[in-house]
């Protein structure tokens, strides 16, 4: 199959909805230049025009306002945020609004909208310039979240949320936009709330989430020449997530190690583990691990970076104390 | 108060007939919901209109069934001047599965597909961007329709308020931002709020046309509604109308001369002698029409009793909806 990196496959998605759907367009801030959105985005303007590819004033709550009332009067936008912290500007359009309209009026209506949101991990971005708060989102009623970690995903998942006649919230992360993977070129969906098992493994289970997901690859292939056979998750989706392939897993391994790429307390990690916790409780053989961020904005100074950020490393260790595994010997492995 | 001098066209005595209608039919269905929060048997927060009525009748008759109104926690008049039906409108306030929506919204949240109400919610100013988005719909399928952002006063304070001026005047889009200047927001005052008495210039640093009109002049909000709105079916953009009136009762609940423990100075015996009814019904007694309420006095008992006798939705439902199975409206 070709390949593709993850910012050409989410840009390839972007191109083929708006050349097949004449009511879909894109809003947001810097859509017309490479600084916000990379490749992902790239030339699109040109493809499209600027009326279809409109690149706003910053003005976060008033475009996803309007990108809510555009899909309440029939159109398919896309409204974008180069990074999930601008995005807290429109918490009101998309918490209040988009996400309580169906409810609000008895399921009468809905709002076919895709809230498309960046991560930045790393690069010395800083507090304000990398936050991953899928959290918070997940956390609201009436939103579906996605968060793809390959190419493929990037793509498929980008088109689901395009069908779908509520708001989704579509994370992509910018640490992912130069990884490649094999993506179709024809238009294809990736099922909103399925995970994608990425390796069967009979030890531990790994879950992993965004960013995390490709760092519980590599912690997999570590731990395998330790003689460690996990099983990889890629969640792909937040909210809805699923439970069924998770818990099947865990009931299978009996360990869980959660990899979150956002903070600890009240983190998806948390509530994932506490479903593992509660529904495969008999087949646990150990506690629920979680690889998380510390509760700590990011720093900025590239050393305290990459002492901040959890990775394959981390995902390592926490697989090894659930089997008992001394860090000592995961030190020498 | 400074007023522009309203640009009057002589209406026809049908067409005060009609507005004399709609603006008595809201005054009465309000006096209804009162008389229903006061007895307890509507329980949802209820915000009501009575004073204000010149200025949906006054807008929504420079509208079609297909233009789109985007209102607030006031918004029982719009959606009744909009053609929205009355008796599932009381039915939403009573909490009955017969509610415009399915009793999940209540007052504040009132929903009418049909006749261009895609919904009414109570955050403040939260659906002046989505108005203006609307009007984005139109523009880009090239359909003359016009959305209208119903708005008070105090949302002008709203930072949202003007980035969707400034991006209804940038893409130059067929919006009506209709602030309803009654000089309260909740409890407070304009001059608690603001130093200067400006509001129909609040578009101007955004290029968006201001005017102020005298909101309890159906025919003056008409005339200016309808310049506006022509405006944005041509092609030509947003328009801001500041339409002064005041509110008769509290921010919220039936009290006329409370208003969350504040009493009023003294404004209300003023704004009553300018009721926007009685004005009209001069101008309609001495074209010799003749004004019966019985039939509007009949429909709300109808509409009330049809509301108190439909059911409460039944129970274990609550949770359905969070997602919408399709996106249209049914």
């Amino acid at each position: 199959m070709r390949v593709l990196t993850y910012a050409a496959a989410i840009r390839e998605a972007h191109a083929q909805i708006l050349a097949a759907d004449p009511r879909a367009f894109v809003i947001g801030q810097g859509l017309w230049s490479p600084w916000y959105a990379g490749a992902s985005l790239e030339d699109l303007d040109r493809e499209f025009s600027r009326e279809r590819i409109i690149d706003s004033p910053v003005s976060e709550n008033a475009t996803t306002g309007l990108a809510v009332g555009a899909a309440l009067a029939g159109m398919r936008p896309i409204v974008f945020h180069p990074r999930l912290d601008f995005m807290l500007l429109a918490a009101d359009p998309i918490v209040n609004q988009a996400a309580n309209w169906a409810y609000l009026f008895g399921g009468r209506i809905g709002v076919p909208l895709v809230i498309r949101g960046v991560i930045n991990r790393g690069g010395e971005q800083g507090a304000q310039h990398s936050q991953a708060l899928h959290a918070m989102f997940m956390h609201v009623p009436g939103l579906k979240v996605v968060m793809p970690a390959a190419a493929y995903d990037a793509k498929g998942l980008l088109m689901a949320a395009m069908d779908d006649p509520n708001p989704v919230l579509y994370i992509d992360d910018r640490c992912l936009y130069e990884t490649t993977g094999a993506v179709p070129e024809a238009m294809f969906r990736v099922p909103i709330g399925k995970a994608a098992l990425r390796r069967s493994g009979r030890d531990v289970t790994l879950i992993g989430i965004s960013s995390m997901a490709a760092q519980c690859n590599r912690a997999a292939e570590t731990l395998s020449v330790e003689g460690i056979d996990a099983e990889v998750i890629d969640l792909r989706s937040l909210k809805p997530w699923d439970r069924d392939r998770v818990i099947e897993s865990v009931r299978k391994t009996g360990r869980a190690v959660v990899a979150d790429p956002g903070w600890r307390t009240a983190g998806a990690s948390a509530e994932i583990a506490a479903t593992i916790s509660a529904e495969a409780f008999h087949d646990l053989k150990e506690p629920v691990e979680r690889v998380t961020l510390p509760d700590c904005p990011a720093p900025t100074s590239r050393l305290e970076e990459g002492r901040y950020y959890a990775g394959a490393k981390e995902i390592c260790e926490s697989a090894r104390r659930v089997l008992g595994r001394g860090s000592a010997q995961g030190a020498a492995a | 108060m400074t007023e522009t001098a309203p640009r009057r066209m002589e209406q026809p005595l049908a067409w005060l007939q009609r507005q004399w209608t709609t603006m008595v039919r809201i005054r009465r269905a309000e006096e209804a919901v009162a008389a229903l929060v006061e007895s307890g048997e509507a329980r949802c927060p209820c915000h009501l209109y009575i004073g204000q009525e010149a200025i949906a009748a006054g807008v929504c008759s420079a509208l079609e069934r297909t233009d789109t109104i985007w209102g607030g926690h006031r918004s029982h008049g719009h959606y009744l001047a909009k053609g929205g039906p009355l008796a599932a409108m009381f039915a939403e306030i009573l909490g009955k599965e017969t509610g415009c929506s399915g009793g999940r919204g209540g007052s504040m949240h009132l929903f009418a597909a049909g006749q261009g109400i895609l919904g009414t919610v109570p955050i403040v100013a939260g659906t002046v961007p989505l108005a203006v988005g609307a009007a984005m719909a139109y523009k880009m399928r090239g359909e003359a329709h016009a959305a209208v952002a119903f708005f008070g006063d105090g949302c002008v304070e709203e930072g949202h308020v003007h980035e969707s001026m400034n991006l209804a005047a940038l893409y130059r889009l067929p919006v009506v931002f209709v602030c309803e200047n009654n000089l309260y927001s909740s409890h407070m005052h304009w001059s608690e709020r603001r130093l200067a008495d400006h509001l129909h210039r609040a578009g101007e640093f955004h290029s968006v046309p201001g005017e102020r009109v005298d909101g309890n002049d159906v025919e003056a909000v008409f005339a200016a509604a309808s310049a506006a709105v022509s405006r944005a079916r041509a092609g030509e953009g947003p328009s801001f109308l500041e339409c002064r009136t005041f509110r008769w009762r509290g921010h919220v609940g039936a009290s006329m001369d409370l208003d969350v423990g504040v009493k009023r100075r003294g404004e209300l015996e003023e704004w009553m002698q300018k009721d926007p009814i009685a004005r009209l019904e001069v101008r309609l007694r001495a074209c010799g029409a003749v004004l019966d309420e019985r039939p509007i006095r009949e429909e709300m008992q109808d509409a009330l009793e049809a509301a108190r006798q439909a059911p409460f939705p039944a129970a274990g439902r609550f949770v359905e909806h969070v997602f919408a199975e399709a996106a249209c409206a049914s």
